[in-house]
């Protein structure tokens, strides 16, 4: 074996500072895509931004959340977790037609694990989810958002909405990977999205639900999820959502990123 | 152990009904060259996924660069390049920046990355286009792209799964060059193609699949000696009818004569070579056939090809065989008295 092994020289020692440095280029390829597709950089962009205008001028009048002086302070919270999500759909089509095009096939002959490709494109996620948070907050603040429990509460709702972004980027990750089509991938990573979207306290409380939807709501993690990010944007008890928030999150990563490193070592071409 | 590059035994990959790969066995030597040829759908791709790790083998072993592919395929990536037979770069990259990316995969620095994308670069014209975002490529460019990609680290072991397909001529031997510069170096390489030319030029030993096995191997000359002897050109004269040609020489062939009306010319493949020239003749003469050149030579290696996978282009078809119209014509020379001028 090792006479063998001398003869055909290993090209790429495996130290885990090696596994970093390949979800850094595969990060930076991803990133790379984003800019340059006009339309992705739309979707990532003008999307979240209408979602505030939109929900803040369509609800803003009807909606009056008891505790809260402004309808927009209710409401940022609960768009991160939207736009996020949505966001995510795309992470599925990425990888479908890396799929399609034969990127994962060359990916999987080289000398990197398969996290590390999946990696990159959920850091790369994670990047254009903070400057989305960014943009998000801006034209909130232009329209009367503020946070109101001071900076290090600010921090970690923005670290929050990441992290939701972390696990909805695996979650299509693992979706786009089984569906293996790029619009099926699409349309099935908005499907949970639209539907616990809805039924969550993103919009209006859960109090005002009829009371059969209110269980579902309560224990809907996009509510859950939200509901955590108000308390650190708006100020109050956060220890405990924030909790419940952090405990779906990793219980969606611990299903989420096996399921698709799993489906990545058997991916192939069509 | 041995030093190969490549050895498998009894490989076996099914896909629902289709047998892909029905027990091939295969063996490269380090610094080698192997042309892999066999019809579409031999399983030849099958094959080259099978070894550089992206497909399990149902049944059967590969080592590649001295490992096993289903139980240490880490090691084996860590000494392959792979160009698949569909070019797989990224459109929204640049040329240089697709090969940056793949040689720091690799574990190339920036810097070397970059050195290596440059040059290889330089050696397949795309020096030009390297700026440019691959979404703007042509179809040739993309597929060199793909095969520089598989270059930049060096990997000892290389699979090219029809790297030149849709290559101008200038493209291809640019590549040509390339690769014979690589395996003089000592590079192994694996390359599957439909251009037996290519096959030629490159490879050392071919070997020719179809449906899913091995069905001849060898250096070009071996094979062409395996594909049934010799071959007879017949260039018939200006006005003559090439049907009744070959029908009159058929009989003394040991296949099928085969008719090329585009270059008015009959080719009879012959077991016993120069010996049966005087009947060749004889035969003409008694039917008042004219042939303006008479040549026997060995097979071209496309020929071989051709013969060896059944697939004699060009060979009658059996409502016209020479079989069935031999006996209108020539059958008994010394039968029927016709002029010889
Ligand atoms: N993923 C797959 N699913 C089902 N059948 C497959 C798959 N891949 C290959 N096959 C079948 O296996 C056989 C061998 O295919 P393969 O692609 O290896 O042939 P090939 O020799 O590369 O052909 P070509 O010269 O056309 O590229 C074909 O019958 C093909 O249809
Ligand atoms: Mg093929």
């Amino acid at each position: 074996m090792t006479a063998v092994a001398t003869t055909a020289r290993p090209l790429h020692s495996q130290r885990p500072a090696r596994a970093l440095a390949d979800v850094a280029v595969i990060t930076g390829r991803n990133l790379r895509r984003l800019v340059r597709v006009p339309t992705l950089l739309a979707f990532a962009t003008v999307q979240p931004v209408l979602f505030v205008l939109l929900f803040t001028y369509a609800f803003g009048g009807a909606v009056h959340v008891p505790g809260t002086a402004r309808y927009i302070d209710y409401l940022l919270p609960g768009i991160f977790v939207l736009s996020i999500g949505f966001g995510a759909s795309q992470t599925g089509v990425a990888i479908a037609e890396d799929l399609g095009t034969g990127m994962i096939d060359r990916f999987r002959s080289l000398p990197i694990t398969g996290a590390a490709v999946l990696a990159g494109r959920v850091a790369a996620d994670a990047i254009r989810n903070l400057f989305v948070v960014g943009l998000m907050t801006g034209v909130g603040a232009a329209v009367g958002f503020r946070f109101h429990a001071g900076p290090v509460a600010a921090a970690a709702a923005v670290a929050l909405a990441v992290a939701t972004g972390v696990a909805f980027s695996w979650l299509n990750l693992l979706l786009g990977l089984a569906v293996r089509d790029p619009e099926s991938a699409g349309l099935a990573g908005i499907f949970p999205v639209v539907i616990l979207f809805f039924t969550s306290s993103t919009l209006v409380p859960v109090a005002t639900m009829p009371g059969w939807l209110q269980a579902f709501a309560k224990a809907n993690p996009v509510t859950v999820i939200a509901d955590a990010l108000r308390a650190l944007c708006l100020g109050g008890p956060a220890t405990r959502p924030v909790l419940e928030a952090t405990m779906w999150l990793a219980a969606l990563l611990a299903i989420t990123i096996p399921a698709a490193i799993g489906r990545y070592r058997h991916a192939i071409t069509p | 152990m041995t030093d190969a590059a490549i050895t498998t035994e009894g490989l076996t990959k099914r896909f629902g009904p289709v047998l892909a790969l029905n027990g091939v066995d295969l063996e490269l030597p380090a610094g080698g060259v192997l042309g892999l040829l066999g019809p579409n759908g031999a399983g030849k791709t099958t094959l080259v996924r099978i070894l550089a790790t992206l497909l399990r083998p149902d049944q059967g072993r590969a080592r590649v660069a001295g490992f096993d592919v289903s139980k240490r395929p880490a090691e084996v990536r860590r000494r392959i390049g792979l160009s698949g037979q569909y070019a797989a770069v990224d459109p929204f990259l640049t040329g240089a920046e697709n090969l940056i990316m793949i040689g720091r995969l690799y574990g190339l620095t920036r810097r070397k990355a970059s050195h290596r994308a440059a040059e290889l670069a330089a050696q397949l014209q795309l020096t030009e286009g390297a700026g440019r975002l691959v979404r703007t490529y042509s179809g040739g460019m993309r597929r060199r792209l793909d095969v520089a990609a598989s270059l930049i680290a060096a990997p000892p072991v290389l699979f090219l799964d029809e790297p030149t397909t849709g290559l101008d001529p200038a493209g291809r031997l640019a590549l040509w060059n390339v690769l014979a510069q690589l395996t003089a170096e000592g590079t192994s390489l694996l390359l599957t193609t439909q251009y037996i030319e290519e096959a030629e030029r490159l490879a050392a030993t071919i070997v020719i699949i179809s449906s899913g096995q091995v069905i001849a191997r060898g250096t070009p000359d071996e094979l062409k000696a395996k594909a049934g002897g010799d071959r007879l050109d017949l260039q018939a004269a200006p006005g003559q009818d090439l049907r009744r040609l070959a029908a009159s020489i058929a009989a003394l062939g040991s296949r099928q004569p085969a008719v090329d009306e585009a270059a008015g010319r009959v080719v009879l493949p012959v077991a016993d070579g120069a010996a049966i020239l005087p009947d060749v003749v004889r035969r003409l003469t008694a039917a008042g056939l004219q042939v303006s050149a008479l040549a026997l030579r060995r097979p071209t290696l496309e020929e071989a090809f051709l013969a060896l996978t059944g697939q004699a282009a060009g060979t009658l078809p059996p409502e016209t065989s020479a079989a069935s119209s031999v006996p209108a014509d020539a059958p008994r020379p010394a039968g029927k008295k016709r002029s010889t001028s």
